[in-house]
């Protein structure tokens, strides 16, 4: 159901039920993908359950934000299927292609707004450009998406104005705005504090479970991703080592993983004024 | 070592035959999206602003200067064959047929066309044309075709402002400063140009309008991921643009003629 036409009729679109929850909305099968000559992906196998947040971890460079883009088809494989509800999206035309994208969001790392348009004209973007709404109610439904993360009365600031987390508040925005059923978040909390990247995360657990869209997320925020995630996949050497529920993903056997998440999760000894304490990161 | 030597020609010539290759499939992929609905009006006024209004201060002064010299060298020149009434006929020829395009469209390179690739070039490592194609717009359509076309509409008139600067320039220096008669000048003007050197000079500002726009459109879509990248893309758009309208030039003076 699109989000942006009803909020409040949208807001118990979080509960996915049946048949259709079970089934994949994003499959990729044998994923491969060289960049530079140097393979990245090798053999992707994944699947991404409906209405759920789903977060990809992985090494830097290893080939998630790349997983992202062959996803909504910015990227396309070498090898490989990309299905979406069923659709290889490797084998559509770009007229095809820009039809199965009306399905999809994405919140780039650095937000991506247009930095020639204030917040109120990137949010309003989609709606200019994809519907045939009046413009008061573009506006309506801008300033409605505006409040919804937070950022009332920030519309007629340019991007160059907001701080790092407002940006990212004003993609979600845009992101939201058309009421897609998935949204792809490429890295949401890079280059934010521990407590603002919270925030973010908060937001993004938060509008799924208002909106129910099926979230895929890029991160490097372990232990935080396991609080707000469904299920939790890793990227290790360009295939997926493994993906599991969080608390399950946590007791993996996988000595890769199990590296990889108890790195962030090992308890630091710090100094403190009054002698030592132990915290864990 | 002859081998090497060999093989280091073939890559070369093999990668310069492949960049053309892109570069043809991008103008015509953009001249494609042109033609198709949704047309930006909007967008086309936009770039038809910042090409062509933007750039009227420099074209003003590039073309008073280049008339005033030539009435300068032109005055000297014709004055040792005692054919000073000349003068008009020389400046404005010479403006009409191959300064006024081609100075033109050097300047619009170098103070627009540099900016097109920068723009387009900085959207393109903030992932904002990525971000475009999530959003199902099509960045060719979007940012691109206006840049082009709105560079075909402003090159001919930018071109005919610089005639016009350049042609008063000769005659405020030949006439006000050394003495030409005024209807001499006006009237071996007069019989000298003909309309076909007018419109051969539009003919080539219209050209260098899609060179400019083509060239520095390219090379921002496609800058590497990096501020030196950008850079790079800059300088090699604007160098090569140059360089394009200056050959291209030769051949459409070589048809005109």
């Amino acid at each position: 159901m699109p989000l942006g036409q009803d909020l409040v009729a949208t807001e118990a679109a979080g509960a996915v039920k049946g048949t259709e929850a079970a089934t994949p909305v994003i499959r990729l099968v044998g994923v491969e993908k060289a960049l530079g000559g140097q393979p990245v992906l090798k053999g992707v196998n994944l699947e991404i359950p409906r209405g759920k947040v789903t977060t990809v971890i992985g090494k830097s460079g290893g080939g998630k934000s790349v997983l992202l883009k062959h996803m909504i088809g910015l990227l396309r494989p070498d090898r490989g299927q990309v299905l979406v509800d069923g659709t290889d999206i490797t084998r559509l035309s770009a007229h095809d292609l820009n039809e199965v994208r009306k399905k999809f969001a994405m919140l780039f790392q650095g937000a991506a707004l247009f930095d020639s348009l204030t917040v109120l004209e990137n949010v309003a973007f989609p709606l200019r450009e994809k519907t045939k709404l009046k413009a008061a109610e573009v506006d309506h439904k801008v300033l409605e998406m505006l409040e919804a993360v937070g950022l009332t009365g920030m519309g007629h600031k340019f991007p160059a104005e907001l701080s790092g987390g407002m940006r990212k508040r004003a993609g979600l925005a845009r992101a939201l705005v058309m009421g897609p059923e998935i949204i792809l978040f490429d890295e949401p909390t890079t280059g934010l504090d521990p407590l603002l990247a919270r925030t973010i995360h908060d937001l993004i657990l938060e509008t799924q479970r208002r909106f129910g869209f099926t979230a895929v997320m890029v991160s490097h925020e372990i232990p935080e991703i396991f609080g707000i995630s469904d299920y939790v996949a890793m990227l290790l050497d360009g295939v997926i080592a493994e993906m599991a529920p969080p608390e399950q993903f946590q007791r993996t056997r996988h000595p890769g993983v199990r590296e990889f998440i108890n790195v962030g999760t090992r308890p630091e000894v710090v100094s403190s004024g009054a002698g030592r304490e132990t915290r864990g990161l | 070592m002859v081998t090497t030597t060999v093989a280091g020609v073939g890559r070369n010539v093999l990668r310069i035959v492949g960049e053309m290759g892109r570069m043809m499939v991008f103008l015509i992929s953009t001249v494609a999206w042109m033609v198709r609905p949704p047309f930006r009006v909007m967008q086309v006024l936009k770039q038809i602003h910042f090409i062509g209004v933007k750039s009227l201060f420099v074209i003003v002064l590039t073309g008073a200067f280049t008339g005033m010299v030539l009435g300068l060298q032109g005055y000297y020149s014709l004055r040792k064959f005692g054919a000073e009434g000349w003068l008009g006929s020389a400046v404005a020829l010479s403006i009409i047929r191959e300064l006024g395009p081609v100075l033109s469209a050097l300047m619009v390179t170098g103070r627009a066309g540099s900016a097109m690739t920068a723009e387009i070039g900085i959207m393109r490592i903030t992932e904002q044309i990525d971000a475009l194609d999530t959003m199902a717009v099509n960045p060719m359509q979007y940012l691109i075709a206006p840049k082009v076309l709105a560079s075909v509409l402003v090159m001919p008139m930018l071109c005919s402002i610089f005639d016009i600067v350049g042609i008063y320039g000769g005659y405020m220096v030949g006439v006000n400063l050394l003495g030409v008669g005024s209807g001499a000048y006006i009237s071996s003007m007069e019989s000298s140009v003909e309309w076909k050197d007018v419109y051969g000079g539009f003919l080539k500002a219209l050209s260098f309008g899609v060179i400019i726009s083509w060239v520095c459109t390219y090379k921002g879509y496609n800058t590497t991921m990096s501020a030196e990248g950008l850079g790079t893309a800059t300088t090699e758009a604007v160098v090569l643009s140059s360089v394009l309208i200056l050959i291209w030039d030769y051949f459409i003076t070589s048809v005109l003629m």
